[in-house]
């Protein structure tokens, strides 16, 4: 492998470890440990909230996995990447102030935090940790796998090598950091997944001899990639409407999402991150999925997905912007683990010890769980990654569907609709997480209900029980 | 069982008629959004692609669906940021939230 991509990744390692530590340094003691650990304090300005909204969402799939499928299906998969640019907006309004203002009544840290209030129900706080516990943890470890193949890949090294490298980079400075880090170093990866992407780009359009010249090429060799159908027909007007449910307004239920609306400083930073963020995350997806597409007369023949973005920016580019470029991939993947690495251990110590466990427990115990809990996390999820077991695997299929089915009603109307109760809570969450895997099941052998997506009935089943709860066993007026 | 939560402001919270004002323009945005992105892909677009007429080099469908589509939201958030969003304070003491200056004027 070529040392000229190597360099840009390492001093772009050793920036990120740099810019970890020093915020590490300035955690004050305002507030409290689990404010400041858990949540940086809710200080967050516009900038940094809306590069970490962005580079928490955006992962692996964003910048290797959807650019392979957009080679491979053409035009059809960037419209219907396209659908995420309402995430930039959405998210923030929806939850907006009164999550934000709730969420300092309630003293929240976490997503949890703010259920167990706004419901007084315990079972309702042991019920989401534990969907997030086991969802996030599983999809934590599948992105672990992708950082350290990713490694792999670029350097030669080996996968085991590889992933020591990665974990290690991630674990210190979220471990010692905590949120402040993972939001400082989310906002850094989030302005390398921008000048990557529009590098790229341009590398791309110049060696296919520009867009028309690469439109010619496309319909040359098959019309349909230039249509919404995709490159065999078969891109439904349905299924790809529905993915505004799974990749769009349906992200508001994401916890790793959801706790990011509630840390920010003034409504101030929340109004320039509206802006920042729709423009940051409409720019990411349409500029990487146009890269995907427009590599395919440029590179023919690649068989893997996931390939498709390192070998075209190898091709095009020359080595050390390539691994600037490549840098990009790297740190949204480092960024959506550094945040559910964060999340899972929130939802250990402040959700289950301090909650169930042990709720008098002193400032230093405290402290030292919160390190000890992320670090040992880290390190378990670093072994499984070494061979994943089926069963994460397995698990990670409804990490991102099934935590939105069992959190988007609970999160949104209970901010909004007063009779919500906690009967209608838990029986959202039940029906959403059951409907998601029974119908994963039916849709695995029978092909799509309705042609949607796998989401779409689990997100309107849990609505409906939502509803349903609230109003049977106890109607009474909440207020807030 | 009672879990009605003692509330220090009676009437509803002031800032809350504004977090629910700009949580339905979130909604409106977002199907604005789904009609136009649906609307230009799917209109367009399902002409045969011999009839497709090309804006920098892209599919007409697209253009409009996907890159004006895009620019149109980010247009309209940073205006409607601008002159429809309001700023209220988040902290937990609401007792002067109608005067919205900085600096912690209490007690």
């Amino acid at each position: 492998m070529n040392i000229g991509v190597i360099i840009p990744l390492v001093i772009f390692l050793i920036g990120i470890f740099a810019i970890g530590f020093i915020a590490s340094k300035q955690m004050s003691g305002e507030g409290g440990f689990l404010q400041q650990y858990f949540l940086g304090g809710r200080e967050l300005g516009g900038f940094v909230l809306a590069m970490t909204m962005v580079a928490t969402y955006g992962s692996a799939s964003s910048f290797l996995g959807g650019p392979g499928t957009a080679y491979t299906v053409g035009f059809g998969w960037i419209l219907l990447a396209m659908t995420q640019v309402v995430t930039g907006y959405f998210v923030l309004l929806i939850l907006g102030k009164k999550f934000a203002i709730l969420g300092r009544k309630y003293n929240a840290v976490t997503m949890i935090d703010f259920l167990k209030a706004r419901y007084n129900s315990p079972l309702v706080a042991i019920l989401s940790a534990i969907a997030i516990i086991v969802f996030l943890f599983s999809a934590m470890t599948a992105q672990w796998v992708g950082g350290g193949r990713l490694i792999e890949s670029l350097t030669g090294l080996q996968y085991t090598t590889a992933l020591f490298i990665f974990a290690i980079s991630v674990l210190v400075y979220v471990t010692i950091g905590g949120f402040r880090a993972v939001a400082l170093t989310d906002a850094v990866q989030g302005a390398v997944m921008v000048v990557g992407t529009l590098v790229l780009l341009i590398g791309v359009i110049i060696a296919g001899g520009g867009v028309p010249a690469i439109m010619q090429d496309l319909i040359n060799e098959n019309p349909r990639l230039v249509t919404p159908y995709g490159a065999d027909g078969t891109l439904t007007a349905a299924y790809v409407s529905s993915f505004w449910i799974l990749v769009g307004v349906g992200v508001v239920g994401l916890p790793q999402m959801a706790v990011r609306a509630m840390s920010y400083k003034s409504s101030r930073a929340m109004h320039r991150a509206l802006v920042i963020g729709t423009i940051v995350t409409g720019f990411i997806m349409l500029n990487m999925h146009l890269i995907g597409v427009f590599a395919r007369p440029i590179m023919p023949g690649i068989d893997i997905g996931d390939k498709v973005i390192p070998l075209v920016a190898l091709e095009v580019l020359p080595p050390w912007l390539a691994g600037i470029v490549l840098a990009a991939p790297m740190a949204a993947i480092m960024s959506t683990v550094d945040s559910l690495l964060l999340l899972v251990s929130s939802a250990i110590v402040k959700d289950v010890y301090l909650n169930f466990i042990k709720p008098e427990a002193s400032e230093t115990t405290v402290k030292r769980m919160s390190f000890g809990v992320t670090g040992i996390l880290g390190i378990i999820v670093f072994l499984l990654a070494l061979q994943p077991p089926e069963l994460l695997i397995f698990l990670n299929l409804f990490a991102f569907g099934g935590l939105e089915a069992a959190f988007i009603w609970p999160v949104v109307l209970g901010l909004y609709w007063k009779y919500g109760n906690k009967y209608g809570a838990i029986f959202s969450m039940i029906t959403g997480i059951a409907a998601y895997i029974a119908i994963h099941f039916y849709n695995t052998a029978n092909g799509n209900l309705l042609g949607v997506h796998t989401v779409t009935l689990p997100v309107l089943l849990s609505l409906a029980a939502y509803i349903i709860g609230s109003l049977a066993v106890k109607r009474e007026a909440y207020q807030f | 069982m009672t879990r009605k939560q003692t509330n220090p402001a009676q009437a509803t919270d002031p800032r809350f008629k504004i977090a629910h004002r700009e949580a339905i323009i979130g909604i409106v945005l977002a199907i604005f959004n789904f009609i136009w992105w649906f609307g230009f892909a799917y209109g367009l677009g399902s002409r045969p692609p011999e009839e497709y007429t090309y804006i920098w080099g892209l599919p007409d469908w697209f253009f409009y669906s996907c890159v004006l589509g895009f620019i149109i939201m980010c247009i309209l958030v940073i205006v409607i940021t601008k002159f429809v969003l309001k700023e209220v304070p988040l902290d937990v003491d609401p007792s002067n939230t109608d005067q919205p200056k900085e600096g912690p004027a209490k007690q």
